[in-house]
């Protein structure tokens, strides 16, 4: 096995299951979307959810997908399953080709640079860090994703089986808790999104990387 | 020098194509969302335990009457017509018609518990009833019939269940609700209820139990939405 500053910046195995994201992360939001449209709101039946501030709003036809209840339903079951192999795939890569060590936030590695990445951001700094691929606080957003797609799935799997799944329900805090995280997360995803896309396009190389693969770095 | 089959427009042209055939969210039981709907329905039957009981809420948690939605396709509330009495027959060695009376004279079953809406609400209520299971034993249901239909009197509201699922100690033919006889809302003088199926599944106004060898489809089912929905 390379040691890990040998590779090239993005293998082909990050390249795929990053590209696959797109298409299955936009059909999970938008049939999610739809399902959410037959009762756009949180909390028990008649009882408003006291964290959930849209109640009764809907989301725009336009971002939603499955045409009704019942289609949005089959998508989101269908495509689920891919999006969360897609997931285990891209973990598994992670741990036995040892990108781990340059992708995954490790607090005592990355807390303080990831501290004076931000202070870089808000113009409080003057200078970039640079650590290698990526810097502490790329490393702690895109862990936060990994954890965020885990909690998605877990959240999903406790509305979908209440009673089967009762005690994956419990450790959400109840039905409609677990409702309301799932749909926290996606708004979670789309603010990961916005933010992602922002900085790709303030640094074009890693966009032509995430697609090539990029160069081995100089030995 | 050859024609090339697979060019990079064709590629394109004939994903597209089979995206929307194979998707179509009109017909979710067809094409690809079907197959992975029926993947789904063996990965639900694989799920479900025969023992595992929704948990009884507190009585706190009871949802206010006037918050549980009556729910029935008529343009008005169904009423029982003279004479009702429940058909039960099937593969069962003793087909018979039910009263209420009768019904009730079987062993009662009492829960509280949550019901989970396809929509995606929760509400609780309390039901009391008959076990299918009682009433399974009661007409001498064969073993062979691995599935149960229920029919209304609501335009002929109807819904096939697996046999497991039908014969779980929380599926009641239900004849009260709250502790008060069952009002025409909620499916007097009969309705099924279930802590193991979304709502849809609860037939209510019933007039018909038949065990059988195959499923059948359902009101909502016919029209995409899925056959097993477990919870």
């Amino acid at each position: 096995m390379h040691p890990p500053e040998q590779r090239r910046p993005q293998p082909w195995p990050i390249r795929l299951t990053h590209w696959a994201n797109v298409p299955l992360l936009a059909i999970l939001a938008a049939s999610g979307l739809q399902i959410l449209v037959a009762y756009p709101r949180m909390g028990p039946r008649g009882r408003p959810f006291a964290l959930y501030p849209f109640q009764d709003a809907m989301p725009p036809a336009w971002l939603r997908l499955g045409d009704w209840l019942a289609g949005a339903r089959s998508w989101h079951f269908a495509f689920g399953w891919f999006l969360a192999l897609n997931g285990v795939v891209y973990v598994l890569y992670l741990a036995l080709s040892g990108e781990w060590r340059r992708r995954l936030f490790l607090p005592r590695r990355d807390a303080r640079d990831a501290v004076a990445t931000l202070a870089y951001y808000l113009r409080l700094r003057p200078a970039p860090v640079q650590t290698g691929l990526y810097n502490g606080l790329q490393r702690l957003a895109y862990t936060a994703t990994l954890v965020m797609g885990a909690l998605s799935v877990l959240s999903g799997l406790a509305i979908y089986k209440p009673v089967q799944l009762h005690w994956l329900m419990t450790l959400f805090g109840g039905y409609d808790p677990a409702r309301f995280i799932h749909l926290l997360l996606l708004a979670l995803f789309a603010l990961f999104t916005v933010g992602h896309v922002v900085l790709v396009a303030l640094h074009p190389r890693t966009f032509g990387e995430m697609i090539t693969g990029g160069r081995k770095p100089d030995v | 020098m050859s024609e090339r089959i697979l060019t990079r427009r064709r590629v394109l042209l004939g994903a597209a194509a089979l995206a929307t055939s194979a998707c179509d969210s009109q017909r979710p039981r067809e094409g690809f969302l079907g197959v992975m709907d029926r993947f789904n329905q063996r990965a639900q039957t694989a799920l479900f335990h025969p023992a595992r009981l929704a948990p009884e809420e507190p009585v706190e948690q009871l949802t206010p009457p006037r918050d549980f939605p009556h729910y029935f396709i008529s343009d008005t509330v169904p009423l029982a017509p003279a004479g009702w009495r429940l058909e039960v027959g099937g593969l069962v060695a003793r087909p018979r018609a039910f009263s209420l009376e009768e019904l009730r004279q079987l062993p009662r079953t009492d829960f509280r518990i949550r019901h989970h809406c396809v929509e995606g609400w929760s509400a609780v209520a309390s039901w009391h009833g008959v076990r299918v299971s009682d009433l399974a034993r009661a007409v001498g249901a064969d073993p062979r019939a691995g599935f149960v239909e229920f029919r209304s009197f609501d335009q002929g509201y109807y819904s096939s269940w697996d046999a497991p699922s039908a014969l779980h100690p929380q599926t009641v033919l239900a004849y009260g609700m709250n502790g008060a006889p069952l009002i025409p809302g909620h499916g007097a003088p009969l309705r099924l209820y279930s802590g193991v199926k979304l709502g849809y599944k609860m037939v209510k106004y019933l007039t018909t139990v038949r065990f059988l060898p195959e499923a059948t489809g359902g009101t909502w089912e016919d029209r995409g939405y899925e056959w097993f929905a477990g919870v």
